[in-house]
């Protein structure tokens, strides 16, 4: 605090500051700033106390996980998380025309068209309804980007991420609204400057379909819709609108752009696939995965797995290149359309090898490799890959990601 | 309504818990737990409405209701053709979609061969025979020509959405129908002619048949 400027200025602590004390202003100056783990190296803990309460409780200096951002999105960095919430400012993002700023005071939710009340919403009136929370995934549809051995967890599918949403069920708007029974689906649509649309089936979102504003106990992020967003537990991360301003029900699908031209699945037999909402089942290892490397002996395979379809049943683990699989243990609790960790433990030999998961949900389907997907789906298919992917450990230990196993 | 049971076997097993406390004792606690029981279930119960909400204005909903379906209802009134939209693109569009919509910094617009086939399954494959592939485009992979209309009125151009006027959204609706050799150039787009145009990909596109269990598909 006497150090105004703070050691962010130059990414440095001195000795001074941190015998000082000045060193808890400073972290949180600090911020994100740091990558080198400074602040924490070599500061005696036992012969001073430590900084006092502050009203923001901050990360340690020594870590500073990141998301891995491009032009359009930010992926979640999975080879860096423990459990299954998805630290909030990690959660992954995905949006067509930026993050708007929505002014809370002056946001209104309308929702209209085959409904008998044409209503307007404040966000204190959706706050007033009933609430509910629900922890489950999201995940993008486009969630599988393998570049080369060099590929992250989270550069190969950190478009899922999961957080405890908290909102208004959508079946209590619509109950509100009037809702006719004649209508089968509804248009969302958020304010964001793309005003992005896209139409929901009422019949199968309405059981679990949720208005959210809040997320881990706080109000949304702006890069997951603040102040509102839709909610469908399972569902492609495209169709959870954010910045939900207006809902219309209607009898017929809007055919809007991003439900024709983008995320529909052109398959092998010259049909293309629509509204394929479901995000079927899917694991990924997590550590170890690169750029780990492990030693000889006992280690802990460990990751997530999940399913837009509800539970996960099992998880199976291969240790050798596909050979022969066993069974994870699940991490309870297991929540439907939830990420679920698995760990399995593993006496690594010091040979080269392979280590690969493979989800099975409580539907019976097991995650697919990527020789089934494309011959059941084509090789021109961009969105819901789903296939099961491995992490190659060579005989020093280091592990790359297995790009072999996932080329045409 | 879990909670509910829940609750009410809650009291129901502290009440024969004290049985041997008389008959008037008993029948006090029986009565006390129905009312009870009965205020907790009342408490419960969910209203049909909550009277939460502002009725919403015609002039309201208009301002928002930008939305245009296939059967076109939502289109305004207005008209434009490709030639008038030629101008209004190599101003507007040409900068990120390339001069002749070939693409550039955002996707590719105006199909290339082949042009009587969607660039995916059996007789594209054939036709290809390992050749380079062909983008998917608005000739060759959109369903609905009312699709070009709501996305570039709602969403383009990037970096001024909104701002485009119903004759000028109608004129570059009609230029890409036309560059993609569904419309002639000189034909003007409408809220009637619009929706009568079927686009080459329309019948190809299928709901989702996926229901879980062991088949991938």
């Amino acid at each position: 605090m006497r150090n105004s400027k703070g050691p962010g200025a130059r990414g440095r602590f001195t000795r001074r500051e941190i015998l000082t004390g000045t060193v808890g202003a400073a972290a949180i100056a600090l911020g994100a700033k740091d990558s080198e783990g400074q602040g924490t190296a070599g500061v005696d803990t036992i012969h001073k106390p430590g900084h006092g309460p502050t009203p923001i409780g901050t990360r340690s200096p020594a870590e500073q996980p990141k998301r891995l951002p491009s032009p359009i999105s930010s992926r979640t960095p999975l080879q860096d998380l423990d459990g299954t919430i998805t630290p909030s400012d990690l959660h992954y993002e995905r949006h067509h025309a930026g993050v708007p700023a929505v002014d809370p005071g002056a946001y209104q939710l309308l929702v209209h068209g085959m409904v008998d009340r044409p209503l307007t919403f404040t966000l204190d009136d959706l706050r007033h309804f009933p609430q509910v929370s629900r922890i489950c995934f999201l995940e993008c549809s486009g969630n599988f980007t393998p570049s080369g051995e060099q590929t992250t967890a989270g550069a190969l599918c950190g478009l899922t991420s999961q957080s405890e949403w908290t909102g208004v069920m959508l079946s209590t708007i619509f109950k509100e609204a009037g809702a006719h029974p004649q209508a089968t689906w509804f248009l969302a649509e958020g304010q964001d400057a793309a005003v992005m649309t896209r139409s929901i089936p009422i019949k199968g979102a309405i059981g679990e379909a949720m208005i959210a504003y809040a997320q881990n106990g706080e109000p949304l992020r702006p890069e997951q819709g603040y102040p509102v967003r839709l909610l469908l537990p399972g569902w492609e991360g495209n169709a959870n609108v954010k910045w939900l301003r207006r809902i219309e029900l209607a009898d017929q699908p809007f055919m809007t752009r991003e439900e024709t031209s983008k995320y529909t699945d052109p398959l092998a037999d010259g049909t293309a696939r629509q509204f394929s909402l479901v995000m079927d089942a899917r694991s990924i290892i997590t550590t170890p995965s690169y750029p780990h490397q492990i030693g000889q002996g006992w280690n802990e395979i460990r990751g997530i797995a999940w399913s837009g379809r509800g539970l996960i049943r099992r998880v199976d683990i291969s240790t050798d290149s596909g050979q022969t699989w066993k069974t994870a243990t699940l991490q309870q609790p297991v929540l439907p359309k939830a990420h679920a960790r698995f760990r399995y433990l593993w006496q690594w030999d010091g040979k080269p090898t392979e280590v690969l998961s493979r989800a099975i949900d409580e539907t019976g389907y097991a995650q697919p490799d990527w020789q089934t997907l494309q011959a059941v789906r084509g090789r021109r298919t961009r969105y819901h890959q789903n296939p099961v992917t491995g992490w190659k450990i060579g005989a020093d230990g280091v592990v790359r990601f297995g790009i072999e196993r996932v080329r045409s | 309504m879990d909670g509910i049971g829940d609750q009410r076997s809650g009291i129901g097993d502290r009440g024969s818990g004290i049985g041997d406390w008389g008959f008037g004792i008993r029948w006090f606690v029986v009565v006390a737990t129905l009312l009870v029981g009965a205020s907790i279930a009342k408490a419960q119960q969910t209203p049909q409405r909550f009277g939460i909400g502002t009725p919403a204005t015609r002039e309201e909903i208009a301002t928002l209701d930008i939305d245009v379906r296939p059967d076109g209802a939502g289109l305004p009134l207005g008209s434009g053709t490709a030639v008038e939209g030629a101008p209004i693109y190599a101003q507007k569009c040409a900068a990120c979609h390339g001069a002749n919509g070939e693409g550039g910094a955002a996707d590719v617009l105006v199909a290339a061969e082949p042009r009587t086939s969607a660039p995916f399954g059996p007789a594209y494959e054939s036709w290809r025979n390992g050749g380079k592939d062909v983008p998917f485009t608005i000739g060759n992979y959109w369903p609905y020509a009312t699709t070009i209309f709501d996305y570039v009125r709602r969403a383009m151009p990037a970096n001024a959405p909104g701002t485009l006027t119903t004759n000028e959204t109608y004129s570059l609706t009609a230029w890409l129908l036309a560059r993609n050799g569904i419309i002639d150039e000189s034909a003007p787009m409408t809220a009637e002619t619009l929706p009568k145009v079927v686009m080459p990909a329309h019948a190809r596109f299928a709901p989702d048949d996926r229901k879980g269990g062991p088949t991938v598909k």
